[in-house]
């Protein structure tokens, strides 16, 4: 079997904020915090994040902040909470969370959720539940979770549950790995695990298997390294990760790398991006692949992160 | 990037790449700066739309087109206000440049819903936006923003559920391989079903039809999923059950148990349920001793979670026995009171009334406790407990007086009939097909037809699973372990030979009662809760359970056995901290501190679920070693416990340190790994 390219991959990770001179980085400029952020956490989890300049980020990703208390995907972009749990990661990432004004940035979460218990993403109003884990693992991680209402919160997510126990973006909405991470991680968050059907939904989750080893987003789809980390995840925190064939998802992820130039891809001989390579890592890592940092499946930070955050 | 092959870049690809590069950077500066001083003219809301025809998913990009949209409606002319026109081909132009936007990405979330928003704004006609569906939902049938932008449509324009309903069919029809019209469709069929519209109630009829429509699928190519989460949800839709019942009760109606005098006559009662319930008060269920009514009862849920719901509920009850010197009997009486209050997790009422009693003996205490001598799990400790004893005749008792609704074949008539047609039907398709759905739906059915019955055949069926599709085995196996379960339980044929009594009988209490013993069953996983609320002993060692969740439903547990399993964590042991009744328990040789990752980190109290909070007393208790994660969910488990003996080694996070910070948590420990404490 292939083995993990750790030294391409972080040198890899480390010379896109480099390179600008391409599409790909034009293309992306409106969604760098996230980058920062898939990129940074996949850097701790290969045990390389001293290789980045903190203070550096950690100003940057500050000045991101708008006076509502949001945070945009750039400097001089308008402030999604999208935008605003990866900044909050980050600043978690490297401790740095007391740098932040927490009041003022959790109004700003807080002031997103709307009657039914749903949130919208900005002030612009679009709905979805991926927007609610957005909130509610922000508020978890800066503990103010008492701010916003939790069990009407619960209430919408557990209403976009579907007929194969997953859950879609909106009441009536199809199940998608991506959105059943974001609803199951955030009944987690709130110990809410019991709203799920557990051996529903693993099942439903455990086929997302595909001959190949890897795993699609819904039935009939190919499979793509990120679903690695939404179906991984999900079934681990529902405990049901013991129904998919462990070995042949590390041999598909493995067989995604750019043995080259480093990076990972959605499938093998794709072009990479930072997006599949911190899936191709964070699902590794889930895997128990060795020599790899530990992750939580639900806050998507490494477990020692939140070890500390959380026990101390 | 998706889909994008790998290839290496020549220095003309980059040369080409960081002209478009530039190109873009330059109507992002022009556009921000536009942005950010509120210019809102034609030639700034044309860089913005080029911009967004390169790049859809700029958001901060459609937010301005909506500022630039308020400003230029409140600031029209009074001429302008008057002309209809006007406004429609301000909304014109932003439906353009939103098609362009999704020509380029069609599943870009900030061009659909920018969509949503302009069409909220009214003066949009319905056919126009159902040809713009039809015309996505044509090139990728499985475009979830498509799927979920009709629905908002249909909503939004009243189209009826009937209509859209014919929509999937169409779409169905023309190519089954359609799991975004499966699942419409069930959703459409849940509002109609509500609203019990014509031609969908009474619901046998159609679902007989729906049978029928999906097998066409599944027997088309039984390897495509797309039918068999429907499959599965019209079973669901057949049998279930709409409201919450309790399935049984600690103790079981009819039974009398007997109670030692001592200060306090206490004993726990436990309400279990067939899914998860809020709402059980004293309010709510009402309990009289003797004709007198009991007041201010505190009913706990067995479970973790802080809003109060459990599939299982335990109460203390105290009878209040004064006279020390005579024996006594209670009768004691249980009853939903306002039943209503007692609602499904989903806020479906507990429609039906119930109440049971039982007898309580309060005694002088024939064995009184001398003392504890250390259990052994071994084999030649424990006899059976034979067909004379009187403990087949109590076993027995408890046994009848268990009754739980999911033994029932299937009730009425028609849904039998349903089942049994689609049994013979996915009997037929296993005969020319050796497919893994034909096989575990099958399963499904039998288990749902009559459990009972099918059981062999349904464990055989889940075997050949393990051996035709190796990726799932565990799943087949976990499901086999509880049919398996199911079989031992269910009948008392089969659960006498699992009783066993403890031959060096002393005379403490533990050794006195039954053991369950179920070891060495290859189970990998637990349930049944409700059949075995008796139980105080249970040996589960030597299988591969990996969890023991369920397990808290056994309020009168005394001593476990949980050695040579698969438990991989402290957390896995969570349900303990709800049996305070627990005095000897053994999870020697498990995989505890094997693993970095953690599966039950979430199922678990713990403060990364806010289901408890930290508690500083941890850090004085562990001093130094706080930071270690294993002890302070060994803290948070063992903390609230009273064992008398534990045996632990065999893992691999229980070292000397570890075994040290134990004694000093549970002061009460007499044994620990066979070594006698001092």
């Amino acid at each position: 079997m292939k083995e993990l390219a750790t030294e391409k991959h972080t040198k890899y990770i480390l010379q896109i904020e480099k390179k600008t001179d391409n599409i790909e980085s034009a293309l992306t400029e409106h969604l760098r915090i996230n980058g920062a952020y898939w990129g940074l956490t996949t850097l701790d989890i290969l045990n390389n994040l001293k290789a980045v300049e903190q203070d550096a980020v950690v100003s940057w990703v500050l000045s991101c902040q708008h006076e509502s208390g949001g945070f945009g995907g750039n400097t001089g972009h308008d402030p999604h909470l999208l935008y605003t749990l990866s900044a909050i990661q980050i600043l978690t990432l490297f401790n740095k969370i007391q740098n932040l004004n927490i009041p003022k940035t959790s109004t700003y979460i807080s002031n997103l959720q709307n009657k039914d218990g749903s949130f919208s993403g900005d002030q612009y109003g679009e709905t979805d539940t991926r927007f609610s884990y957005l909130a509610i693992c922000s508020l978890s991680l800066l503990k103010t979770l008492n701010k916003i209402n939790v069990e009407k919160a619960v209430e919408f997510i557990v209403s976009c549950r579907n007929l194969d126990g997953g859950f879609g973006c909106t009441p009536g909405a199809e199940s998608h790995a991506g959105q059943i991470f974001c609803c199951v991680g955030a009944l987690a968050i709130v110990g809410c695990l019991h709203y799920v059907d557990k051996d529903l939904l693993g099942w439903w989750l455990c086929e997302r298997q595909v001959k190949s080893g890897g795993l699609n987003g819904r039935p009939e789809k190919l499979p793509d390294v990120c679903y690695s980390w939404w179906v991984l995840s999900s079934l681990i925190m529902i405990d049901r990760v013991g129904w998919i064939d462990k070995e042949r998802l590390v041999k598909f992820i493995l067989e995604c790398q750019d043995f080259e130039n480093g990076g990972i891809s959605d499938r093998p001989d794709d072009a990479v991006d930072v997006f599949h390579t911190y899936f191709g890592v964070a699902g590794l890592s889930l895997l128990e692949y060795t020599g790899l940092k530990a992750i939580d499946p639900a806050y998507a930070l490494p477990v020692d992160v939140i070890n500390r955050v959380f026990l101390e | 990037m998706h889909g994008r092959p790998r290839k290496s870049v020549t220095p003309v690809d980059e040369h080409a790449s960081a002209l478009k590069a530039a190109k873009i950077r330059s109507l992002q500066t022009e556009f921000l700066q536009n942005h950010h001083n509120n210019i809102y003219t034609k030639e700034a809301l044309e860089i913005n739309a080029k911009l967004l025809e390169i790049n859809p998913e700029f958001m901060t990009a459609w937010n301005y087109r909506k500022l630039a949209f308020e400003h230029n409606i409140s600031s029209q002319s009074e001429a302008e206000k008057a002309d209809s026109d006007h406004l429609k081909s301000i909304i014109d132009e932003e439906l353009r440049v939103v098609e362009n936007a999704l020509r380029k990405n069609f599943k870009s979330y900030g061009a659909w819903h920018h969509r949503v928003w302009v069409v909220s704004k009214g003066n949009s006609s319905t056919e126009r936006e159902l040809k713009l569906l039809n015309m996505f939902q044509k090139q990728d049938t499985r475009n979830f923003h498509a799927w979920n932008y009709r629905r908002f449509i249909a909503g939004l324009k009243n189209i009826s559920d009937e209509n859209e309903l014919q929509f999937t069919t169409d779409m169905i029809n023309d190519n089954f391989s359609n799991y975004s019209a499966w699942h419409n469709r069930s959703v459409l069929l849940t509002q109609l079903l509500e609203k019990k519209a014509e031609g969908f109630f009474p619901k046998e009829k159609f679902l007989t039809e729906e049978y029928e429509f999906v097998r066409n699928a599944v027997f088309t190519d039984p390897d495509d999923q797309s039918g068999w989460f429907y499959h599965l949800w019209l079973l669901d839709q057949t049998v279930k059950v709409d409201m919450p019942i309790m399935v049984s009760s600690w103790p079981p109606c009819g039974s009398e148990i007997n109670l030692p005098i001592a200060n306090k006559v206490t004993f726990p009662v436990v309400l279990y349920f067939n899914e998860f319930v809020k709402g059980i008060t004293s309010n709510t269920v009402l309990i009289q001793i003797n004709d007198d009514e009991f007041k201010d009862i505190a009913w706990s849920p067995l479970s973790m979670n802080k809003f109060g719901s459990g599939q299982a509920w335990v109460t203390h009850l105290t009878i209040p026995h004064e006279d020390l010197n005579s024996s006594k009997t209670y009768e004691v009486k249980i009853r939903s009171e306002d039943s209503r209050e007692i609602t499904s997790l989903s806020g479906v009422s507990c429609s039906r009334i119930w109440s049971f009693s039982f007898r309580v003996s309060v005694c002088h205490d024939v064995h009184p406790d001398e003392g504890f001598e250390r259990i052994m799990f071994k084999d030649e400790n424990f006899s059976t407990i034979g067909k004379s004893l009187n403990k087949v005749q109590l076993l027995k008792s408890y046994f009848e007086l268990t009754k739980s609704d999911d033994e029932q074949p299937a009730s009425s008539n028609w849904k039998s009939e349903i089942i049994a047609s689609e049994i013979a039907q996915y009997r037929e398709l296993l005969t020319w097909a050796d497919c893994k759905i034909g096989k575990r739906t099958l399963a499904r059915l039998l288990m749902a037809h009559d459990a009972m019955t099918h059981v062999d055949e349904v464990l055989q069926l889940y075997s050949e699973l393990m051996k035709l599709d190796p990726p799932h085995y565990q799943y087949y196996k976990d499901e086999h372990s509880l049919v398996l379960l199911k079989q031992v339980t269910s009948c008392m044929e089969s659960l006498p030979k699992y009783c066993w009594q403890y031959k060096k009988s002393t005379s403490s209490n533990i050794t006195e009662s039954i053991c369950l013993r179920l070891n060495s069953l290859s189970l990998s996983r637990i349930g049944r809760f409700e059949r075995l609320l008796w139980v105080q002993s249970i040996d589960l060692s030597n299988n591969q359970l990996h969890s023991i969740e369920g397990l808290e439903a056994l309020q009168l547990l005394t001593s476990l056995n949980l050695s040579h399993n698969k438990l991989s964590s402290f957390t896995a042991l969570d349900p303990l901290r709800f049996l305070k009744s627990l005095k000897v328990l053994n999870v020697s040789h498990n995989e505890i501190g094997s693993h970095s990752v953690d599966t039950r980190r979430y199922l678990c109290s713990s403060p990364m679920s806010h289901t408890v909070s930290y508690d500083p007393k941890f850090e004085e208790f562990a001093n130094g070693d706080a930071k270690l994660v294993n002890f302070w969910e060994a803290y948070s488990v063992f903390g609230g416990l009273d064992l008398v003996q534990l045996d632990i080694v065999g893992n691999d996070g229980v070292d000397e340190r570890f075994v040290s910070f134990l004694v000093k948590l549970l002061p009460g420990l007499k044994w620990l790994d066979g070594e006698e404490l001092h």
